[in-house]
């Protein structure tokens, strides 16, 4: 039983690995590709040390995944702030999708929310 | 230890290894250094699970301590060149406002 929860959770972690890796070859800009890395990539490797600490069960290896889980869960968001931070001051050029009309956006989000148009407001 | 487990961690390392060399392509292609500086966090943080596979691979929780201190180098090496990254180019913007 433990075994087949293990090895579930170790096919997801895989499997959410891979989801990040082509998330950070597919995506348009840096910003976005960081989106996709970051958070999957604590997320795949949670669930594969969850199911190393499932296989093992013993105090010792479970306090070392917790250790290691809640380290990248502090790190990680600081990591990825940092980088944030330098993108946008030293100007990377950032996507902007030519499809879409800032218009029509506009129009679509007043349709739905029905908001008052800004003349009307008074 | 049964045949699932194996199974399972056969999948395991093929996709961590997929990912890390997808993130590899990522960071040869990357247009700017801050894509280089994120494929390698990804990197880092896929060889900490690559780790862990390992160690119930071969059964050893070494390996364990190994993905701890691989996540400290590597939380070190994305702060450390995420400040070079900044700080060059205000180097470079200072360097064109004085000539």
């Amino acid at each position: 039983m433990s075994d087949l929860i293990a090895g579930s959770l170790i096919i997801l972690g895989g499997l959410f690995a891979v989801i990040g890796a082509l998330g950070l070859v597919r995506m348009p800009d840096v910003l976005i590709r960081m989106h996709a890395s970051t958070k999957i990539g604590t997320l795949s490797t949670g669930l594969i040390l969850a199911g190393c600490a499932v296989v093992f069960a013993t105090p010792e290896i479970i306090i070392r995944v917790i250790a290691i889980v809640l380290f990248i869960l502090l790190t990680a968001p600081i990591g990825a702030h940092m980088m944030g931070r330098s993108v946008l001051s030293t100007g990377v050029p950032l996507w902007k999708n030519e499809d879409i009309e800032p218009e029509t956006v506009e129009k679509a989000l007043r349709d739905e929310h029905g908001a008052p148009k800004p003349d009307d407001a008074t | 230890m049964d045949g699932f487990l194996n199974l399972s961690l056969e999948i395991g390392f093929i996709c961590v290894v997929l990912s890390v060399v997808l993130a590899f392509v990522r960071m040869v292609k990357g247009p700017s250094l801050q894509d280089r500086v994120v494929a390698l966090d990804f990197m880092t943080v896929a060889i900490v699970a690559f780790c862990g596979l390992a160690a119930v691979r071969y059964g050893t929780s070494a390996f364990l301590d190994v993905a701890l201190v691989l996540a400290l180098v590597g939380f070190l090496a994305t702060v450390a060149l995420a400040r070079f990254a900044e700080r060059n180019t205000f180097r470079t913007r200072k360097e064109a406002d004085d000539e």
